[in-house]
Formats: C-alpha cells, sequence, structure tokens
C-alpha cells in the first residue's frame, strides 16, 4: 500500500481527499490503480509530474519506476495563480 | 602597577612585528589584513580587501570574519599600538600566523601604498538598516550591496504584494513592476501592497506609492503593460539582477521563462492555489528551467485561476516571502538557494515538502541542442492541442 499525494486540481476527482492509497509496484500500476477507483482521474494524470520519494520519474523509469512499500507518491501539476 | 608604556611595550616584545614595506607585497597572496581601528576611521579610509572589526568586538566576531585560524593575518590600527594588542589577542585565540603593522595604517599611507575610500551607509541608512548591519552575513557591505540591487517583480498581485514590501523593507535599491492591471475589489482579501482607497488605480502605481512610502532608499520603475513577446526583451533588457514572478497565467510564465534563460537572469517562482504553494529558483545554466519541470501546461480546464478556483488570502503572504527571500539571498550571494528543488507548501496539513528538480539535456530551451529559439506565441501554446480540435 503506498499514499499518493493528490493536488488541489484533482481532488474533485477523489471526493475532496489529499492523499489516497493505492496498490501496485511501479508508478504505473499505482496509477492505474487510481484511475480504476476513481474514472473521473483518467485523462488527467499525464498533466501531472510523478515524484516518487522526492524524485521525478522522468529522470528514473517513467511509469517503470519501482514504487516500495511505504514510498511517498507525489503528483505534481503546473499552478499558474500568482 | 604597570604604565600604558610599560604595558604596550611587553606586549610587542611577545608578538611578531613587520612594516609597510614588507607587508605591502602580501595584498596579492590571500595575506587577511585586519582592521581593528572604529568605524568612523574605517569610512575615512583604508587597506584595500581589508576586513574590519573594530578592537572592541574581536572577541566576539573574529571567528565569523576570518574563520580560519591558519589564516596569514596581518594587523593593522592607525599607528600600530591598539593593533599591537590586538595581534595579542589573536594569538591568545589560537590564530597561529598573526603579526602587527608596525606605524599602523598612517605609516602605510605616508608610503604611498594603496588605500581606498569605502562606499558607506548614511546615519539614517545605519539605523533604518541595523538588524541587517547586525547579521553577518549581510553587513555593511551587504547592505550596500543590496542598495545597488535590481529586482523586477512580474505582478504586484497576490504574490507580488509581499515579496515587493520586502525587498523594498530590506532595502533593495531598484525594483521595477510589470503589471497592466488597475486595483479591484476582490484583490484586497490578499494583495496588501494595495488598499481601499486605491481600487481604479494602476497597480504598478499603487505598488509603487505604498513602497515609497515605506522605503525612500527605494526606485520604483513602473511597467504598465502586459509582458509580451514584443515587450520582454525590453524590459528585460533595462537590467536585472533577479527577477520574481508572481504571474497569474501560463503564458506569461512561459515567455518569462525564454526570455529570463537568453537574458541569463535567475528566476524565482513562485505559484498558488486554494491552500497550496509552490517555490523554486530557476538559475538558467546552473540548474532546471520552468520548461524542465513542466515541458508543457495542462489543459486550461486543469488548470483553474486563482480567480476561477479561489485563495486563502494568507497562502500568497506564505509564498510571496519565500519567494523574496530567495531573492535577497541571490542578490546578496548568501546561503543555498532553491536551486534544483521545489518546494511545496501545503497550508491546510501546515506542511513543507520538497522535490529534486533536473535540468533536462533535451529541454527545447535550455538543453544541450536548443529548439527553441526565438519567442513563440504563448497563447496559443498555452491554450494546448484542444484549441485546435
Amino acid at each position: 500500500m503506498t499514499r499518493v499525494r493528490i493536488p488541489p486540481t484533482l481532488r474533485a476527482a477523489v471526493g475532496g481527499q489529499r492523499e489516497v492509497p493505492a496498490v501496485g509496484t511501479t508508478v504505473g500500476e499505482i496509477l492505474d490503480d487510481l484511475t480504476s477507483r476513481f474514472p473521473g482521474l483518467d485523462g488527467q494524470l499525464q498533466f501531472a509530474n510523478v515524484y516518487v520519494d522526492g524524485e521525478d520519474i522522468r529522470t528514473l523509469d517513467d511509469l517503470e519506476t519501482p514504487v516500495r512499500e511505504g514510498a511517498t507518491v507525489i503528483l505534481l501539476p503546473a499552478m499558474a495563480g500568482g | 602597577m604597570t604604565t600604558y608604556r610599560e604595558l604596550l611595550g611587553q606586549v610587542k616584545g611577545e608578538i611578531d612585528e613587520i612594516d609597510a614595506r614588507a607587508a605591502a607585497p602580501s595584498l596579492e597572496d590571500g595575506t587577511v589584513f585586519l582592521d581593528v581601528r572604529e568605524r568612523h576611521e574605517w569610512d575615512e579610509g583604508h587597506i584595500p580587501g581589508a576586513v574590519h572589526v573594530p578592537r572592541g568586538n574581536l572577541e566576539s566576531r573574529i571567528e565569523t570574519a576570518v574563520p580560519d585560524r591558519g589564516s596569514r593575518i596581518v594587523v593593522y590600527c592607525a599607528s600600530g599600538a591598539r593593533s599591537a594588542f590586538a595581534t595579542k589577542t589573536l594569538e591568545e585565540l589560537g590564530y597561529v600566523d598573526v603579526v602587527n603593522l608596525e606605524g599602523g595604517y598612517m605609516e602605510w599611507k605616508r608610503n604611498g601604498f594603496p588605500t581606498v575610500l569605502p562606499q558607506s551607509l548614511g546615519e539614517e541608512q545605519r539605523r533604518r538598516y541595523s538588524r541587517h548591519l547586525l547579521i553577518p552575513e549581510v553587513g555593511e557591505e551587504g547592505q550596500l550591496r543590496l542598495l545597488e540591487s535590481r529586482i523586477l517583480l512580474i505582478g504586484a498581485g497576490g504574490l507580488g504584494s509581499p515579496a515587493s514590501l520586502y525587498l523594498a523593507a530590506a532595502g533593495v535599491g531598484t525594483l521595477g513592476i510589470v503589471d497592466d492591471d488597475a486595483v479591484d475589489e476582490t484583490n484586497l482579501q490578499r494583495q496588501i501592497v494595495h488598499s481601499t482607497e486605491r481600487l481604479g488605480d494602476s497597480k504598478a502605481e499603487s505598488a509603487k506609492r505604498t513602497i515609497e512610502a515605506l522605503n525612500p532608499d527605494v526606485t520604483v520603475t513602473t511597467y504598465r503593460e502586459r509582458m509580451t513577446s514584443e515587450n520582454v526583451d525590453r524590459i528585460l533588457g533595462d537590467g536585472w539582477d533577479v527577477i520574481v514572478d508572481g504571474a497569474d497565467n501560463f503564458p506569461t510564465r512561459y515567455l518569462l521563462n525564454d526570455a529570463s534563460v537568453w537574458h541569463d537572469i535567475p528566476v524565482v517562482h513562485g505559484s498558488i492555489f486554494r491552500f497550496e504553494g509552490q517555490v523554486t529558483v530557476f538559475q538558467p545554466k546552473a540548474g532546471p528551467c520552468y520548461r524542465c519541470l513542466f515541458p508543457t501546461p495542462p489543459p486550461p480546464e486543469l488548470a483553474p485561476s486563482c480567480a476561477e478556483g479561489g485563495v486563502l488570502g494568507v497562502l500568497p503572504g506564505v509564498v510571496g516571502s519565500i519567494q523574496a527571500t530567495e531573492a535577497l539571498k541571490l542578490a546578496l550571494g548568501i546561503g543555498d538557494a532553491l536551486v534544483g528543488r521545489l518546494l511545496l507548501y501545503d497550508a491546510l496539513a501546515a506542511s513543507f515538502t520538497e522535490v529534486t528538480l533536473r535540468r533536462d539535456p533535451a529541454c527545447p530551451v535550455c538543453g544541450d541542442e536548443p529548439t527553441i529559439t526565438e519567442y513563440i506565441d504563448y497563447v496559443e501554446f498555452c491554450a494546448g492541442p484542444r484549441a485546435h480540435a
């Protein structure tokens, strides 16, 4: 079980939660698990950067990046507001 | 009882001394010249590159001023007497290579060796910035540096309000403010540089009035225009040390990114939404740029603005103040800048989280083989592919 931090722009799709648990051993599996349970996320996740324990998965193995038990996964979209 | 003369003679017998002629070549070899005279004497001229620690503060400040106890130090005062005692004190503190300049600054000057007349703060400035002057990392040299600094603020809104106020209070000599908007009632819940009586006024001009009332040392240059591909080179070309990005839309943020990479100016980025803020520093060459972090903007429906989604009024106060802090550090050249790191502030959780950002060698703007080398249509770019569907 991994806890995934949901950014404010995507919270409506997960019932307003700031963090949701997800199952999977790679980033891809975890995101699939999320979209299967929260269909509202479908088509939205590709606009968020994904960090596993503070590291951008683009500098790791992208969706194949392994996620260890207890890791922190952060979804980070760009925000324009100022 | 010991007289002053006897004590001085005794101390001089216990320390090493050097005359001006023998000391002069050391100006070039990394030797520390330590001036232990009073402030007003220092202000009237000193040896170039010398470190100033008045003798009365020697014991408490020397470890910060000269941390390495193995440093070669030439200590001087006006005539070589006070510095003899200072030399002895330094030896007692464990400095192993300290010599006293015989005849002091007067003898140095008489021999025609180089001196400098320092630029210094006026009495009023010394009082205004006294809490900065007390910090070793800032001090008078740092404060003078701030007064010479030029910082450009993109937007005088939620983030620009606290950032401009703190930069002005800190004594940043020149602030530029780019904003084409007017003060609106809905702004006042968070945009603290404006006020109820300024409703309808230009935000740039309103900020300028507040800043000038706060600190007359600050010159404010206003740009009452929206930053575009047409005017960005003119605005950035006015010469800025640091840019604080408090824009409220993606086209301006991507435009600013490209321009700042090409003009080689660091950008302190901040963005906010509801209870969350992001802060980082994009320093060209040293770290990633905004496009390395977010190669493409999200479609507008996934990136609501504060006008659409709302924002807690104090949130930009936290994020804009961190931006001001980073801008001051860059201007002073102190500390570890938030380069290659993004700070995520969650006000509801009361937590700060840090993620690592890396420069993308394939970045179209700051990468090894850039494919974007001139301004594009940023509005179209940010409308996303769906706009064409």
